[in-house]
């Protein structure tokens, strides 16, 4: 079967690719500690059920559910105003780390000179620094410097997002077609004005779907934030996983799943607009 | 004076694209490139744009030497001298009139150039580029939905929109029909002469060129092969330009026309 004419030369490297990457989890596995096994143990099982059953019927009287609205306004606009604010800071940081707007790559092939490479370093570092450190680290820091609440949440999304949206965006910048951008330089125009006209029209539709989708994730980061103290979802859910009120926490998951969805509807909706 | 190359060479890695040209074009000029596939025909036009940098000689453009300006003042420069590219880089969700719009960005300071993306600030001046090309329907159009000389024709519109004082063609109309592309090179002739414009045009279609331009310069081997009037070039000029010892089977030369066009 594998005669010379019917041989893919690929085969051989990708067998032994895959035995590698076995290979290589292995130790992963151990160094986890991840065990299945103790799912299945009787009294692992037992607490487990108990939690979960308590989960139905979901809580709905009234009370509770003007207070779920509220923390669930709140987780929105804690991961809302936190993007707004990371958006300030990632856009200029992309436009400065991308090499898609160096003049001299214009004439030089999309080859940038060593100057504009050693002067992207340091944006390229800022940016690495603001998401090298978890969102969840920010928080607790912020807690204590502004107290407990939403405030805390807001300024950690900002952070860790600004260098997060900032890399990713200059990494699109540099990844469009870059002959409209280098025409444009070529005929003159400035390098803003070749961004918005060159760069922009072709990078649009990801950088929309990009935002939405860290959009949605920075919802689930505020509502994790909740826990260490910075208001929304998430310190209702700890509140009331605490007190063992398993019908509460499912009302909340169910809130949960809701804005994930609007965050997926809204994805789609935006990209069929633009592409 | 308005282009002087001076002993200018262009090398892409190891493959020398330009050797040594040294060329003069006078204001107001009417100049056709022609030569075989790979001679070096665009080379020659994005060095006169400027667009790239020669690696050796010199280029005069407009009285200045652009490779000695500061980046700020080359970018001054480089909005009055016009390319019109082979297959114009647009991007594909852009509209015409936005592209087209976008030929005057380097005159532009950068507050119109933002407002003119949220509303066209000359929606007449574009149309009436677009009009003389016969595209005045598609303004509003993505460029994505256009043919190849559709999109040949609205590059052609965006560098008259520019209103260059030297405009330079890389093949403008490789993608058009015989009849489109000739009005199309009778149009940007009769703005040259109007505007009192430099025009540089490289033609794959030797007729076109002799047709429509008073100067013809062969290019071969990124060496100037020949440069005259239209009226001094002859058939065994062109053959010698064209002559290609790599073909297996070279055509017999016919009894009337001996000039192989590679495309029209």
């Amino acid at each position: 079967m594998l005669n010379a004419d019917t041989r893919d030369p690929a085969a051989l490297p990708r067998l032994l690719l895959t035995l590698l990457a076995l290979a290589l989890l292995w130790p992963g596995l151990r160094l986890s500690e991840l065990n299945p096994g103790v799912l299945l143990q009787a009294e692992n099982r037992q607490q487990m059920g108990g939690f979960v059953s308590a989960f139905w019927p979901p809580a709905h009287d009234a009370d509770f559910l003007s207070l779920l609205s509220e923390a669930t306004l709140q987780t929105l606009a804690v991961a809302t105003a936190g993007m707004a604010l990371a958006l300030l800071l990632a856009v200029p940081a992309s436009l400065l780390a991308s090499r898609a707007l160096s003049l001299r790559a214009a004439s030089r092939g999309g080859r940038p000179g060593l100057w504009s490479r050693v002067l992207r370093m340091p944006v390229r570092g800022l940016l690495v620094f603001l998401r090298s450190v978890p969102e969840i680290v920010w928080a607790l820091l912020f807690v204590r410097a502004v107290g407990l609440g939403p405030t805390a949440g807001v300024l950690a999304i900002a952070i860790t997002y600004a260098g997060m949206l900032g890399k990713v965006y200059a990494e699109i910048f540099e990844s469009v077609d870059q002959r409209p951008a280098h025409a444009l330089l070529q005929s003159g125009s400035g390098r803003l004005m070749a961004f918005f006209y060159g760069i922009l029209p072709g990078a649009a539709a990801e950088v929309v779907s990009y935002t939405v989708y860290r959009w949605e994730c920075a919802v689930r980061a505020s509502v994790v934030m909740g826990f260490v103290g910075a208001g929304g979802l998430g310190q209702q859910i700890d509140l009331s996983m605490r007190m063992f009120a398993g019908a509460e926490v499912a009302s909340m998951l169910l809130a949960f799943l809701g804005l994930v969805m609007l965050a997926d509807l809204l994805s789609r909706v935006l990209r069929g607009r633009l592409a | 004076m308005t282009i002087h190359l001076h002993g200018a060479g262009l090398r892409h890695g190891q493959v020398r694209a330009l050797d040594a040209v040294s060329l003069r074009i006078d204001k107001g000029e009417r100049v056709a490139i022609i030569g075989p596939s790979g001679a070096g025909k665009s080379s020659l036009l994005h060095l006169m744009a400027t667009a790239v940098q020669p690696s050796a000689g010199r280029l005069e453009l407009l009285g200045e030497q652009p490779w000695v300006l500061s980046s700020r003042a080359r970018q001054r420069l480089r909005a009055r001298v016009g390319l019109v590219h082979q297959a114009p880089p647009l991007p594909p969700r852009q509209r015409v009139i936005t592209a087209v719009l976008a030929g005057r960005l380097g005159q532009w300071g950068t507050v119109r150039g933002l407002l003119n993306l949220v509303y066209p600030s000359d929606v007449p001046g574009a149309r009436q580029a677009l009009a003389e090309l016969g595209l005045a329907d598609k303004l509003f159009v993505q460029c994505g939905q256009l043919s190849g000389g559709q999109l040949q024709r609205v590059g052609i519109a965006r560098a008259l929109y520019q209103r260059p004082e030297v405009l330079l063609a890389d093949e403008p109309v490789s993608a058009m029909d015989p009849v489109l592309a000739d009005h199309s090179l009778a149009l940007l002739n009769r703005h040259a002469q109007d505007n009192g414009v430099t025009l540089v045009a490289s033609l794959h279609a030797v007729d076109l060129a002799l047709a429509h331009f008073s100067r013809v310069i062969g290019i071969r081997e990124g060496q100037v092969a020949f440069d005259c009037p239209a009226q001094a070039v002859t058939e065994s000029l062109l053959d010698a330009l064209y002559a290609n010892e790599q073909l297996a089977s070279p055509p017999t030369p016919g009894p009337t026309l001996t000039v192989q066009i590679p495309r029209c």
